[in-house]
C-alpha cells in the first residue's frame, strides 16, 4: 500500500517536472538534435548559443534585439508597481482594521471584487484613459494599471494580518499622543515583515507574469518579457528555432522561479491567503 | 480665536486622516474598475466599431453576438474547458493532498515540485507544452524515433481534440495550488476525530469518505470559486499554446472578446461579450465574498 502511494506520488512528480526538463535539455542542444526526434534525449553536443541568441540577438517583432531589452522593461515595470501597491495595501489594511468606520466592510468588498473581474471589461476604457493621460504605450502607464488592479489583493493581505494585531497597543499609543502615521510607522510596520514578504511575492509574480495588460497597453519600447516571448515563439517567418524558444521561456520564467525557490514557503502562504481565507 | 480655529482644523484633520489615506485607493478602484465597467456596459449598447461611438443601438450587439457561430464555439469550449479543468484540478489536487498527508518522508521536495508551475507565466507554460505536444518535433516524433512507429498524438493540431490540450496544460499549471489548499485543509482537521474513528474500526476508505472529505467543505468551496473564475479569465494560455486554433477550435470568451474589440473593429460586440463574462464571474464571486466578509465580523 505504501509502495503504491510512493509510486503514484513519484509518477505525478515526473509529470510536473516534464515541461521543465524539456525546456532545460532542449535549450542547450543544437536545433538538428531537436528536429531529428531527440526532444527527450540529453544533448549530445552541449551549446549555450541558444541562450545567447534568446538573450541578445533573436528576432523579436521587427528588431533582432533578443529578449534583453524586454527583460529590463519588465524590471522597470515590476519594481515600482510592487512597491507602490504594497505600501498602499499596508496603509489601507491599517485603516480598515484599526480606524474602522461605518460601511468600511462594504468599501473593502468593493476593492476585493475588483481583483476578480475579467479584465476584458476594463480594457477599452483603460486604453482611452491612458491615452488621455499621455501614458499610452509607456512603462509608467503599465505601472499605474498594475497598481490599480493589484491594490485589492495587497489590501486583503494586510487587512487579514492586521486584524490579529492587538488593537489595545494602538489605543495605548494614541493615549500617549502618537498620531496616525506615527503609530503605523513605529508600531505596525516593524511587525509587518512576514505579510510584506507575502504581498511582495504575490504582486511580483502576478505582474511579472501578466500578458493581457502588456499586450494591450505597451508599445515596442515598453513591452514586457511575456509579450516579447510570445512574439518570439509565434513569429511565422524563417526557421523555427525551438532551442532558442526554450531558452527564452526559461529566461522569462527565471525571476519568478528563483523567488519561488528562495521564498517558496511564504509563496504558499500567500496563495492560501489569496483564497480569501485569513 | 485664531488658535482655536486652527485646533479645530487639526482635530478635524485627525478624524478625517484615516479616510483621507484610504481615499486614493478607493478613488482609483471606483474610477478604474466600477467607472470603467459602467463605460464598457454602455459601449455594449452603442454602435462602436474601431473607436468608441455613442449612437444608441439597444440590444442589437447582444442579439448579433448570440447569432455568431464564433461566440457559440467559444461558449461550447468554455463549457468543456471549465468542467474538465475544475474537475481534474480538484480530483488531482485532493488525491495528491491525501497521499502527501500520509507522513511521506520527502513531502517538502514533492510539494515544491507540484507547486512550482504556479510561479510560471501562462506564456511560458504554453510555449513548453506547445512544442512538447507538436507532432512534428514533440511526443509523437520522439515515440516514433524510439521505435513505436504507429504512435500518433496530434491532438493540438486536431480541431476536435485541441481544446483538451488546453485543459492538460491548465491542469498542469494549477493543480498543485489546489493540492496546497486541500493539504492546508487536511492539516486543520482535529486529529482526535480521526483517532476516534480508527478506534471504532473504520477502514481508511470509509474514514476519508465519511469523515475527512466532508470536513474539507470550505476548501472545496474556495477551490471551486478560484478555479471557476480562473477558467473564465483564461486567455494567455490559449494565445501561447494554440492561438485559438486550429481554425477556431480553442477560442474561449476571453480570446473572442480580444479579437472582436481590438483586431476586428467590432468594439460594440466585444464590449457585449465582456459584459457577459463579468456577469458570470459576478454570479460566482459576489455570494462567496459576501459570505466570507460577513462571517468574519
Amino acid at each position: 500500500m505504501r509502495a503504491l502511494i510512493y509510486l503514484v506520488l513519484t509518477l505525478c512528480a515526473l509529470f510536473y517536472m516534464l515541461p521543465l526538463y524539456v525546456m532545460l535539455v532542449n535549450s542547450v542542444k543544437p536545433l538538428d538534435e531537436i528536429t531529428g526526434g531527440g526532444m527527450m534525449n540529453l544533448p549530445q553536443v552541449f551549446t549555450l548559443v541558444p541562450w545567447a541568441r534568446a538573450w541578445s540577438s533573436a528576432q523579436i517583432g521587427v528588431e533582432p534585439t533578443g529578449l534583453s531589452p524586454y527583460f529590463w522593461n519588465s524590471i522597470r515595470m515590476v519594481v515600482p508597481a510592487v512597491a507602490i501597491s504594497t505600501l498602499l495595501g499596508a496603509l489601507n489594511g491599517y485603516v480598515l482594521t484599526k480606524w474602522r468606520f461605518k460601511y468600511d466592510t462594504i468599501l473593502f468588498g468593493l476593492m476585493l471584487f475588483a481583483c476578480f473581474i475579467p479584465f476584458q471589461v476594463v480594457l477599452i476604457p483603460m486604453a482611452r484613459m491612458l491615452g488621455l493621460m499621455g501614458l499610452a504605450g509607456t512603462t509608467r502607464g503599465l505601472v499605474l494599471v498594475h497598481v490599480v488592479y493589484g491594490v485589492g489583493f495587497t489590501t486583503l493581505y494586510f487587512r487579514n494580518y492586521y486584524a490579529f494585531f492587538p488593537t489595545e497597543l494602538v489605543r495605548a499609543a494614541q493615549i500617549d499622543g502618537a498620531g496616525f502615521f506615527r503609530i503605523f510607522w513605529r508600531i505596525l510596520l516593524p511587525s509587518s515583515g512576514p505579510i510584506a514578504v507575502v504581498s511582495i511575492i504575490w504582486q511580483f509574480t502576478n505582474i511579472w507574469n501578466d500578458f493581457l495588460f502588456g499586450a494591450s497597453f505597451a508599445d515596442a519600447n515598453s513591452q514586457p518579457m511575456t509579450v516579447a516571448l510570445n512574439n518570439l515563439v509565434q513569429a511565422s517567418h524563417g526557421v523555427k528555432e525551438y532551442n532558442v524558444h526554450f531558452a527564452g521561456a526559461i529566461l522569462a520564467a527565471m525571476p519568478t522561479l528563483l523567488v519561488y525557490i528562495v521564498a517558496g514557503r511564504y509563496f504558499v502562504r500567500g496563495l492560501m491567503a489569496g483564497s480569501v481565507k485569513g | 480665536m485664531a488658535v482655536s480655529a486652527r485646533m479645530d482644523f487639526k482635530s478635524r484633520l485627525r478624524i478625517w486622516l484615516p479616510k483621507l489615506v484610504l481615499s486614493p485607493s478607493l478613488a482609483m478602484v471606483l474610477v478604474f474598475v466600477y467607472g470603467f465597467i459602467a463605460f464598457s456596459v454602455y459601449l455594449s449598447f452603442t454602435d462602436s466599431r474601431l473607436l468608441p461611438s455613442y449612437g444608441w443601438v439597444g440590444w442589437e450587439n447582444y442579439s448579433k453576438l448570440w447569432r455568431l457561430s464564433h461566440w457559440e464555439i467559444s461558449l461550447a469550449n468554455m463549457g468543456i474547458f471549465a468542467a474538465l479543468y475544475i474537475g481534474s484540478c480538484t480530483a488531482l489536487g485532493l488525491g495528491l493532498a491525501i497521499f502527501l498527508d500520509q507522513k511521506i518522508r520527502i513531502e517538502g521536495v514533492l510539494r515544491t515540485i507540484y507547486l512550482y508551475p504556479m510561479a510560471l507565466s501562462f506564456i511560458v507554460t504554453g510555449t513548453a507544452w506547445k512544442w512538447f505536444l507538436d507532432p512534428g518535433i514533440g511526443l509523437e516524433n520522439v515515440m516514433q524515433t524510439w521505435g513505436w512507429e504507429t504512435f500518433g498524438f496530434d491532438w493540438i493540431k486536431n480541431r476536435n481534440l485541441a481544446i483538451y490540450t488546453v485543459v492538460l496544460a491548465a491542469v498542469w499549471q494549477t493543480s498543485g495550488f489546489v493540492m496546497a489548499m486541500f493539504l492546508a485543509g487536511l492539516r486543520g482537521i482535529d486529529n482526535e476525530i480521526i483517532k476516534a474513528a480508527q478506534i471504532d474500526g473504520a477502514s481508511n476508505w470509509n474514514l476519508y469518505r465519511r469523515i475527512v472529505i466532508p470536513q474539507l467543505r470550505p476548501a472545496f468551496l474556495s477551490a471551486f470559486v478560484i478555479l471557476g473564475h480562473l477558467a473564465i479569465k483564461t486567455f494567455d494560455l490559449v494565445i501561447a499554446l494554440t492561438g485559438g486554433g486550429p481554425g477556431r477550435a480553442t477560442e474561449l470568451p476571453a480570446t473572442f472578446m480580444y479579437s472582436y474589440a481590438f483586431t476586428r473593429n467590432q468594439m460594440g460586440i466585444g464590449a457585449a461579450s465582456a459584459t457577459i463574462m463579468l456577469m458570470t464571474i459576478a454570479a460566482i464571486m459576489i455570494p462567496y465574498l459576501y459570505a466570507e466578509l460577513r462571517e468574519k465580523r
